[in-house]
């Protein structure tokens, strides 16, 4: 379970985070919303260790990671796969060293082990035949592919997805969602998807929040979020640049 | 107070490069190495510099060689050209040269390099792996570094003195044997010493300054920024270290 409390986050004098509450059940597909700049990746990173708050506290399965020092938080973080926005393939590395790199820097497995492993998760994600390629030979879509798979390859507890539909083409962004949901399904983790496509959050999430202002706004199901009476909820899923929300808030 | 905030500026920043380099040292014995990483970064920071090192401590050498002519011309004493050239290359201009050489080429390839990793999130992406980016990407070129200064340099100063003998034959007729001679009965062990201290040191700045920049950059301009910033700062740290190497060798060696 990942549980947020009073996040603040900020970058010289903008308050980026600023009070953010939320939780994220264990087994759950949960979705994190909001406008594009509007502090979503840097929530991500907070949750990831890869930023640290400037207050508040984050729980990971009871745990407060703030308080951890950097290799004890090394042992939660391996809890996590994080798939990131702009896949962040090793560009230096074949697709196969790509999606091994856990597994040959934090286990024993021989090099035919690791590549046999790779090649099934690669299996697993619909990408076959690509495993000496290196990133920039592939297409968008397959690079995020990719990248979920290397997240996958140790079986993490929770798997975040910073917007994984970004920048591909609709056919891409519909076999990347039913990826997703496959996997979620059949791997049985908690999902938490990170994304300004609200279209493409619905189909993957059971639950959701909306981030604005650097303050959840909404949390709820998708039954809630049909009948919240938020204007501003209600402005961004009419998609209307006239409303509450203005370009301040973003 | 502009001059104070400036000196804070400067020692605030010399603070952080130790930092980052007392990190570097410390993951560098914390775990066993990969060897097939060394073994690219000795590539392409030692192998795949010698053809523009000798071209560049070729022509010192001559360059050398025709200033030192001029001035000996005077007292008829060309002849020592050769003790000269190969003084003052081994003690000072083939360490100094070839270092700022390596900086210029490799250093400034290793900070985009890194710049760009860091910009794409690939840097986050090694945190996310809980691999620490100053043990996966900086030691390896760390202990290249190590390996292949001392051999660069040696090679520079090859190159400059056969430079030097180019001169040394065609204007003055001296012959090859004789010049080398010459060369050799000059030079003391401490000179070549000195020599590669200073290599040492020259590249333990070049990777502490190119890697800290490259982790600098936010943006993609940040890291042609990045990329000017490690090559002058590189070039400003080696020529104060080679000051004061020379200053303490000159006194205490």
């Amino acid at each position: 379970m990942i549980k947020l409390e009073n996040i603040c986050k900020s970058f010289g004098l903008k308050n980026v985070l600023d009070g953010v509450n939320l939780t994220v059940n264990e087994g759950e597909a949960f979705l994190l919303i909001g406008r594009s700049g509007a502090g979503k990746t840097v929530l991500l990173k907070n949750i990831m260790g890869l930023l640290r708050p400037d207050s508040g506290s984050i729980f990971i399965d009871g745990v407060d990671i703030t308080k951890l020092d950097k290799q004890d938080f090394d042992q939660v973080r391996l809890k996590f796969g994080l798939v990131f926005q702009s896949a962040a393939l090793f560009d230096f590395l074949t697709i196969e060293e790509n999606v091994g790199f856990y597994l040959r820097h934090h286990t024993d497995m021989k090099v035919g082990e690791i590549r046999k492993k790779a090649k099934e998760t690669l299996a697993l994600v619909g990408l076959e035949g690509i495993e000496d390629q290196y990133p920039y030979q592939l297409s968008g879509g397959m690079k995020k592919r990719v990248a979920i798979a290397r997240a996958i390859i140790y079986s993490p507890k929770i798997l975040i997805y910073d917007e994984p539909t970004t920048g591909i083409d609709p056919i891409a962004v519909d076999k990347i969602v039913s990826l997703i949901q496959d996997l979620h399904y059949r791997l049985k983790i908690t999902s938490l998807v990170v994304t300004h496509d609200l279209e493409v959050g619905l189909k993957i999430a059971e639950r959701l929040a909306f981030l604005l202002g650097g303050r959840i706004i909404f949390e709820g199901s998708k039954e809630d979020l049909k009948t919240n009476r938020d204007p501003r909820v209600h402005q961004f899923l009419m998609g209307s640049s006239a409303g509450p929300i203005k370009e301040m808030e973003v | 107070m502009y001059l104070f905030r400036n000196l804070l500026v400067i020692i605030h920043y010399v603070g952080r490069l130790i930092f980052f380099a007392k990190d570097t040292v410390w993951w560098m014995f914390a775990k066993a190495r990969d060897w097939k990483a060394i073994k690219r970064e000795v590539i392409f920071i030692g192998l795949n510099s010698l053809p523009l090192v000798s071209l560049i401590s070729f022509f010192i050498g001559i360059i050398i060689a025709f200033q030192t002519a001029y001035q000996l011309k005077q007292l008829s004493s060309e002849i020592y050209i050769a003790s000269l050239v190969g003084l003052s290359l081994v003690r000072e201009l083939g360490p100094v040269l070839g270092s700022l050489i390596v900086a210029a080429r490799s250093g400034a390839s290793i900070t985009a390099g890194i710049g760009s990793m860091k910009i794409s999130e690939q840097v986050d992406a090694l945190e996310a792996f809980a691999v620490d980016p100053v043990d996966y990407l900086v030691v390896p070129k760390f202990i290249a570094f190590l390996i292949c200064m001392p051999f660069l340099i040696i090679y520079a100063d090859a190159w400059g003195i056969i430079g030097g003998f180019v001169v040394g034959s065609t204007k003055f007729a001296i012959p090859f044997g004789f010049y080398f001679k010459l060369t050799f009965d000059a030079l003391r062990i401490k000179d070549v010493l000195s020599g590669l201290i200073k290599s040492l040191c020259f590249g333990s700045i070049i990777t502490f300054v190119c890697c800290y920049e490259g982790f600098q950059p936010f943006s993609s301009i940040d890291v042609s920024r990045s990329v000017t910033r490690a090559v002058v700062r590189s070039f400003i740290f080696i020529i104060i270290c080679d000051c004061i190497l020379t200053a303490l060798f000159y006194f205490m060696w």
